[in-house]
């Protein structure tokens, strides 16, 4: 009797656990923070807040502003030797493999600075500089203060740490914002043709 | 004693420890995890002899205890239940809670319930556990946790696999070595009787 008493209770207990696990990875598909923020933008579009930034060329502008257009954003800070060159590189070859879209104003880039009490406008124009920037579609902007760094970084799963170095570790991705406003998709960094096929693709719907 | 077990849960809940104990991947898993389990186990002497009669019958061999205690861990090793933890009130509290009351005490109240063969197999499945996730964090050149570094995560890694291998000698040793007394506990006191 006793047996059959710890049979029932240990397939209770699989039960249980396999539903806590599997609700815990989204059906055994995502293990970390990182991989279960893309598959819930990929399944629910997220509405961007709207935020004040000021420009590279050091005009204010709002993310309002841009709707109506496909967006693709990334975050940085102009003194990273790391991830944000791969992605001010990234950046630079979309302009080459995007440039009708963007010289037609369908899309647009926007790298935001994250650390804005170092990356003023003439820093952000050299980081744009320093990757090869074309000159067309491409805006460097950095959050007027430490709460719109918050609501960023918040609206777009950015998580940036201290590396103990004076310098910090984030997540490196690019952000698709949607013309309604809608982050609808993550990409990997330092993949610019994935990004590229996937905007066409998106671009010719 | 149960009264300590909740002084104890307390203290590692106020914010400067969970703040300490959670500033790095090394200690949340090294230390945090370990210690909310140690009150668990330490809790077990206050259940009332009826309380653990009454469990026993549900818990043959310790199998459902050890079952239980294997699962919940398996849940706190996700690194998004970790980055949860530190991020989440809610989570927080869950881990706090599922800790010592699903992984510490069933482990207290089944091992004596477990046989040679069922022991075993834990142990021998808590040493592989541990070079395989000690191997994971070791060669992944991502970040896991997102509240945490990469070279934090390297040296879990190495912690983990130094761990293992300790349990694996000290089972080792036990085996070549040691004594063993192949009854369960229970058998082992009806025996004395």
């Amino acid at each position: 009797m006793d047996t059959l008493r710890t049979l029932l209770l240990s397939l209770l207990i699989v039960i249980a656990g396999g539903a806590t696990l599997g609700a815990a990875t989204d059906g055994l598909r995502v293990f970390t923070t990182e991989s279960a923020r893309r598959l819930a933008v990929r399944e629910h579009a997220v509405r961007v807040p709207d935020l004040a930034l000021q420009a590279a060329n050091g005009d204010q502008i709002a993310l309002q502003d841009l709707r109506g257009n496909w967006l693709l954003v990334d975050f940085i800070y102009t003194r990273c030797q790391t991830y944000c060159s791969v992605l001010g590189s990234d950046f630079a070859r979309l302009q080459d493999r995007l440039a009708a879209p963007l010289a037609s104003g369908r899309l647009q880039l926007l790298s935001i600075s994250f650390d804005p009490e170092h990356d003023g406008p003439a820093q952000l124009a050299a980081y744009q500089r320093r990757f090869g920037d074309r000159g067309s579609g491409w805006l460097a902007a950095r959050p007027l203060d430490a709460e719109g760094v918050a609501a960023a970084t918040r609206a777009f799963g950015i998580r940036v740490l201290d590396d103990g170095l004076g310098g910090y570790v984030h997540n490196a991705s690019i952000a698709l914002v949607d013309p309604q406003g809608r982050l609808v998709r993550i990409f990997d960094a330092g993949q610019p043709e994935v990004v590229a096929a996937a905007l066409q693709a998106v671009l010719a719907q | 004693m149960i009264a300590g077990s909740v002084a104890a849960s307390l203290v590692l809940a106020s914010p400067p420890a969970r703040g300490w104990l959670e500033s790095s991947m090394s200690a949340q898993m090294l230390l945090q995890l370990p210690l909310l389990a140690a009150i668990g186990v330490c809790s077990a002497s206050a259940i009332p002899a009826a309380v653990r009669g009454a469990l026993a019958r549900w818990d043959r061999w310790g199998i459902s205890g050890l079952l239980l205690a294997s699962m919940t861990s398996l849940v706190w090793m996700l690194p998004r239940a970790l980055d949860a933890a530190v991020d989440d009130v809610g989570v927080a509290a869950a881990k706090y809670a599922t800790v010592p009351l699903l992984i510490g005490l069933p482990l207290a109240l089944s091992w004596g319930r477990a046989g040679f063969v069922l022991r075993g197999v834990f142990l021998a499945e808590t040493i592989a556990t541990c070079f395989r996730l000690g191997w994971l964090y070791r060669v992944s050149p991502e970040r896991l946790c997102s509240n945490y570094l990469l070279d934090d995560q390297q040296r879990l890694g190495d912690w983990l696999m130094v761990i293992g291998a300790a349990l694996f000698l000290a089972l080792m040793g036990k085996l070549l070595l040691g004594r063993f007394d192949f009854r369960t506990d229970a058998q082992a006191q009806e025996g004395r009787h």
